[in-house]
């Protein structure tokens, strides 16, 4: 069976011959008219479209959207304020950055919209430092949307008044984490904070209820508030509904981005069929399903995963269907759609190396087990590398990354453990098989990172 | 006092025992309430709870309840409700007691998670004890005896941090040994109120720093010390002076205002070598100000009087004692006159010195004065009042009215920076303390009223009286310095400083509060209680014990606050005496920690 069409719902318009981001063409294809409808609607009823669609966050953690607004401490009485993620910084995704620079106004009736739904009178929207083109785009389509009365003081004539400003971060991974990003737009290093009791929610910017959403969940709220949630939740699969955005990098044919109904396509026809296989004379080895720090998984595993009815059955990994519930069944997760393919050229021990050096230099060095774990596996792995490995490695490398996971304050600590216990548990044989090969000669810069 | 209302009390488990505490006690805290230590780093009693050392996970859980009825799910194992255990850790500096929260601390898992956090923090660290002020009193040893693992499985390099960096006059860092608690910087955000010190970096390369351009020099700066849980803040003052476990700790009382912040002398043979706060949540929390810590170097200073002295010359204290009874009795003119001697007492003495020069006050009929020492207040612990006990005058009778705020200047650095500033600059500016109170006293001497003077332990001049006018009197002088009254003075008697005996204090709160004795005293100073004992009796006064214990039995007959209680029985937090008789009396002190104005004017 051939593998299903891409269904571009968030990317209708990404790469359209003629389409560009100016306001001009945005309303040309209907823009705008969402947010117009939305705003003739009670806001509780947006609210319940979101719930009803079953559309979970496309950030990381797959948190149900809908949920997560029911949560914001609505009695306070304090204002609440809606952050947009665009910190995309998870190595292997690269989604958002093409929403901001071709289609930045679907963003922006996004966040109109689920401002209007929460009684946000505040949007910002925190983009990474390394985006300086982004934020460009960003604040010249903002202000074009606020002459033309989208945004601002008085959204459509309704009185209804609501500002987004951009946020440009400073080149750290970690104020992707939606606390330490709040700390940050506080002005403050982005230390995440403890949760509890600042769950953002309740005790977010500025101590007040605070929502954070990936940029590409608000595009698919807009694309909710138009179509209504029953009926966005019959695309995709039951608990995974609507679209999702697939980053593809690393070995294969073609590389890029593209967009499927969540689990109608199996990680083997993404690979294979739309990516057109390994490179030639390789074969895959290995593949990261959903940004860096997810769990790798191994060409040829299998995994046993329970039915419904109690039954259980085998699934090769070709045959994941790309979906958050499976890949959490296979031990590893959707995370933020970035898939990270390896084949057979790659050495895992260098690998790791590599990404170790990532998370060593993005720890926010706040907690210890982090701080110094990912920094000790770093230097484990970069030895093994350039210096010499010892039959012991794998399983120390695995006994610091286990101190790590789970005892944290933010999921950093099982981002940055995640990877080396997946590795050292699926390539063993490579790590033991390190202490017998000589060390590598070549200057790896990459590994150098800190 | 108003009694505190009643917290509600919420009942947990930790480790199977029960215990009731107030709904939101940490349980760190509500732990050491059942004897069980949760080891941690980050979280201070009186600091925000950052959560950052993970060192105190434990594991939570809390009694099952059906979702749909709300109704307790049992367990039909112990007939008790069953509790659904969290299964990943939680910290307990962060975690508060709700009602039937349970905890565990003594699992696999925890021992495993402190046994990591202990190896990571660890992994970086110099591990250079035995060159380390802190050794002694450092948590990371403390801790690394119960969950170090004994060896390492570290064979990479360490990361390379800046060494001996001041941070300010008084303050080293280290920055190889800093655990990155954070403890130093919520202190000076939060407490200090001087926000100077962040970190810089990220990752293992966290390093703690100073603003750019500012120092830690403020007049808390070494509090940073006292809660560093490790050797990366020490004081440029102790330190490399003295191994801590040789230290012998006695509790007293800091005297350099009428806060009366609760402290700990440090000493050794004889010799103190520092001076940190002791809690007290009702006073001082666990800070005190560093120019109190350098109190002690009076003490050891070169200046002390140690000999008593008649008319300049040395002498034996029953020679002293004899050529004062003498000046004591030059009679009044007429029965009904006033009586020409007057007496200075000080709001320095202890309350058991001042009832005793009371009593002498009342055998001789003689007016009594106090000096004021009146500077400006900090806001935190150091108040306006810069006696430490002008309420015990009143609560004694010594005194029936407050000193008047006196024009003689006095200036006292808020604390020393001689040692250790970087380019040799002063640091912190001189402050001002007007030293005063006896215009009326100076009025008499000139008028010729007054022939005699009793100065217990005020030197008349700093405290605004001309050379001239102290040579128109006859001065009987106890006191620790030599000075010009001392110079001035016929009959000198070398007494004790605070450090060198025991005695009393009423702080601004009216708060009775005990300060023992430390270290021996000079040879040939004489304890205050002796002489003023004989002095009253050569006074014609009633016969008075000079031995504290057997005083107090005469004191507490006379201050109706203090009903039953004894010197050894006052509780070491002190005693809140009733202060109804003072209500309205308007005080120099504005408000401090834990310390309001009856007025409420801010601080
Ligand atoms: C270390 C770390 C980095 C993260 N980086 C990002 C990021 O770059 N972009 C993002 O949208 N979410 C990121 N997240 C997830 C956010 O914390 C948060 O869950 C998300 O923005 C919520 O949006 P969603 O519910 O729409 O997915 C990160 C989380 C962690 C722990
Ligand atoms: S887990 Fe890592 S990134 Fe997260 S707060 Fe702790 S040190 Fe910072
Ligand atoms: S210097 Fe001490 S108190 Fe400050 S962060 Fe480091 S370890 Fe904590
Ligand atoms: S005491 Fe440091 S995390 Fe709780």
């Amino acid at each position: 069976m051939p593998a299903a069409a891409q269904r571009r719902i968030i990317f209708a318009h990404i790469d359209e011959p003629g389409y560009t981001n100016d306001l001009a063409c945005y309303l040309q294809h209907g823009g705008y008219a969402v947010l117009r409808r939305s705003m003739a609607r009670p806001p509780a009823e947006l609210i319940d479209e979101v719930k009803k669609s079953g559309l979970r966050g496309r950030g990381g953690a797959g948190f149900p959207c809908g949920v997560k607004w029911s949560l914001v401490d609505r009695k306070s009485g304090k204002p609440i304020y809606l952050i947009v993620n665009a910190d995309e910084s998870e190595p292997g995704t690269f989604k958002d950055r093409y929403i901001i620079h071709q289609d930045p106004h679907q963003l922006i009736e996004g966040v109109m919209i689920s401002c209007f739904a929460n009684n946000v009178k505040q949007a910002y929207i925190y983009i990474r430092g390394e985006f300086p083109e982004g934020a460009r785009i960003l604040e010249r389509a903002i202000a074009e949307a606020r002459a033309a009365g989208f945004c601002g003081p008085n959204v459509l004539g309704t009185g209804y008044a609501c500002e987004i400003y951009v946020h440009r971060g400073a080149g750290a991974y970690i104020c992707g984490e939606e606390t330490g990003l709040i700390e940050s737009l506080e002005g403050k290093r982005p230390y995440p904070r403890i949760k509890p009791p600042f769950f953002p929610a309740v005790l977010g910017l500025y101590q007040c209820p605070t929502i954070v959403n990936n940029v590409e969940t608000l595009c698919h709220v807009k694309y909710i508030a138009d179509v209504g949630g029953d009926a966005y939740a019959k695309i995709g699969t039951p608990n995974n509904t609507g679209t999702r955005l697939l980053c593809v990098s690393g070995h294969v044919q073609k590389p890029g981005y593209y967009e499927y109904e969540v689990g109608k396509i199996t990680l083997g026809e993404l690979l294979y069929e739309v990516c057109g296989g390994p490179l030639p004379g390789r074969k895959f080895k290995a593949i990261i399903p959903g940004g860096s720090s997810a769990k790798i998984l191994r060409m040829g595993e299998t995994f046993a995963l329970k039915n419904k009815d109690g039954t259980t059955r085998q699934l090769a990994v070709e045959d994941i269907p790309m979906d958050f519930d499976t890949l959490a069944a296979c031990g590893t997760m959707g995370g933020s759609g970035g898939v990270i393919v390896m084949d057979d050229s790659v050495n895992m021990v260098e690998a790791l190396a590599n990404l170790n050096a990532f998370y060593a230099h993005e720890s926010c060095g706040q907690c210890t087990p982090c701080r110094e774990g990912s920094l000790w596996m770093k230097k484990i792995t970069t030895r093994m590398v350039h210096a010499g490995a010892r039959s012991e490695d794998g399983a120390l490398l695995k006994s610091v990354a286990d101190q790590i996971a789970g005892r944290t304050i933010c999921a950093f600590g099982e981002a940055c453990a995640w990877p080396t216990q997946s590795f050292v548990a699926k390539f063993g044989d490579e790590f033991k098989g390190a202490a017998e090969t000589k060390p590598s000669t070549k200057s790896d810069h990459a590994i150098e990172l800190v | 006092m108003i009694a505190p209302s009643k917290p509600d009390l919420v009942t947990v488990n930790i480790d199977g025992r029960e215990i009731a505490v107030p709904k939101g006690t940490n349980v760190i805290e509500a732990a050491r309430l059942v004897g069980v230590d949760v080891p941690h780093y980050c979280y201070h009693p009186k600091l925000t709870v950052v959560g950052n050392c993970r060192m105190c996970l434990i594991e939570m859980g809390m009694p099952a309840v059906d979702p749909a009825t709300k109704s307790p799910i049992m367990d039909p194992a112990t007939g008790k409700q069953r509790i659904n255990w969290i299964p990943r850790p939680q910290i307990g500096c962060a975690t508060n007691a709700s009602p039937g929260l349970h905890i565990r601390t003594q699992t696999p898992q925890i021992k495993d998670c402190r046994e990591g956090v202990m190896e990571f923090l660890l992994v970086n660290h110099p591990l250079d004890c035995p060159i380390c002020d802190q050794a002694g009193e450092c948590k990371l040893q403390e801790q690394a005896t119960g969950y170090g693992r004994g060896y390492s499985r570290f064979i990479e390099q360490k990361n390379v941090k800046p060494k001996r960096t001041l941070l300010g006059p008084r303050v080293m860092l280290d920055d190889e040994r800093c655990i990155l608690c954070s403890r130093c910087i919520r202190f000076s955000k939060e407490i200090a109120k001087d926000d100077v010190l962040g970190f810089i970096d990220r990752g293992s390369f966290s390093t703690l720093t100073c603003y750019p351009g500012k120092k830690l020099e403020n007049n808390y700066s070494l509090n940073t010390v006292d809660i560093c849980p490790v050797g990366a803040l020490t004081s440029t003052d102790f330190r490399f002076k003295m191994r801590v476990w040789f230290l012998k700790q006695t509790n007293s009382i800091d005297t350099e205002s009428s806060v009366g912040a609760n402290t700990v002398v440090w000493s050794r043979e004889g010799r103190i070598y520092r001076i940190t706060p002791r809690r007290n949540d009702e006073v001082n929390d666990t800070w005190m100000a560093d120019s109190g810590r350098e109190l002690y170097k009076a003490v050891q200073a070169t200046d002390r009087l140690t000999a008593a002295k008649v008319n300049g010359a040395v002498s034996t204290l029953d020679l002293a004692l004899g050529a004062a009874a003498e000046l004591l009795k030059v009679g009044r003119i007429a029965p009904s006159a006033p009586s020409p001697i007057a007496i200075v007492g000080s709001g320095r003495s202890s309350v058991e010195e001042q009832f005793l020069t009371k009593q002498l006050a009342d055998a001789l009929q003689a007016p009594t004065h106090l000096v004021s020492r009146v500077g400006e207040g900090d806001g935190i612990l150091v108040s306006a009042d810069r006696n430490p006990n002008t309420r015990g005058a009143l609560v004694v009778g010594l005194v029936s009215d407050l000193p008047k705020v006196g024009t003689a200047l006095r200036a006292v650095r808020t604390s020393s920076t001689q040692s250790a500033t970087t380019d040799g600059s002063e640091s912190r500016p001189y402050q001002e303390i007007h030293v005063g109170g006896l215009s009326n006293l100076a009025a008499d001497i000139d008028a010729g009223k007054i022939k005699t003077v009793i100065s217990v332990g005020e030197d008349l001049t700093a405290a605004g009286l001309t050379a001239a006018q102290l040579a128109k009197v006859a001065i009987i002088y106890l006191g620790t310095h030599a000075n010009a009254t001392s110079a001035a003075a016929k009959v000198v008697f070398p007494t004790l400083a605070v450090f060198e005996k025991n005695g009393t204090l009423v702080n601004q709160q009216f708060r009775l509060q005990k300060f023992t004795k430390a270290v021996p005293a000079p040879a040939g100073a004489t304890d205050d209680l002796v002489v003023l004992v004989q002095l009253a009796a050569a006074a014609g006064g009633p016969a008075l014990p000079a031995d504290i214990h057997e005083l107090w039995k005469f004191i507490a007959a006379s201050v109706p606050a203090l009903g039953t209680m004894t010197f050894a029985n006052l509780p070491e937090t002190g005693l809140l005496l009733d202060a109804t008789p003072w209500a309205g009396w308007s005080f120099a002190e504005g408000a401090t920690l834990h310390y309001q104005p009856a007025g409420g004017s801010p601080p």
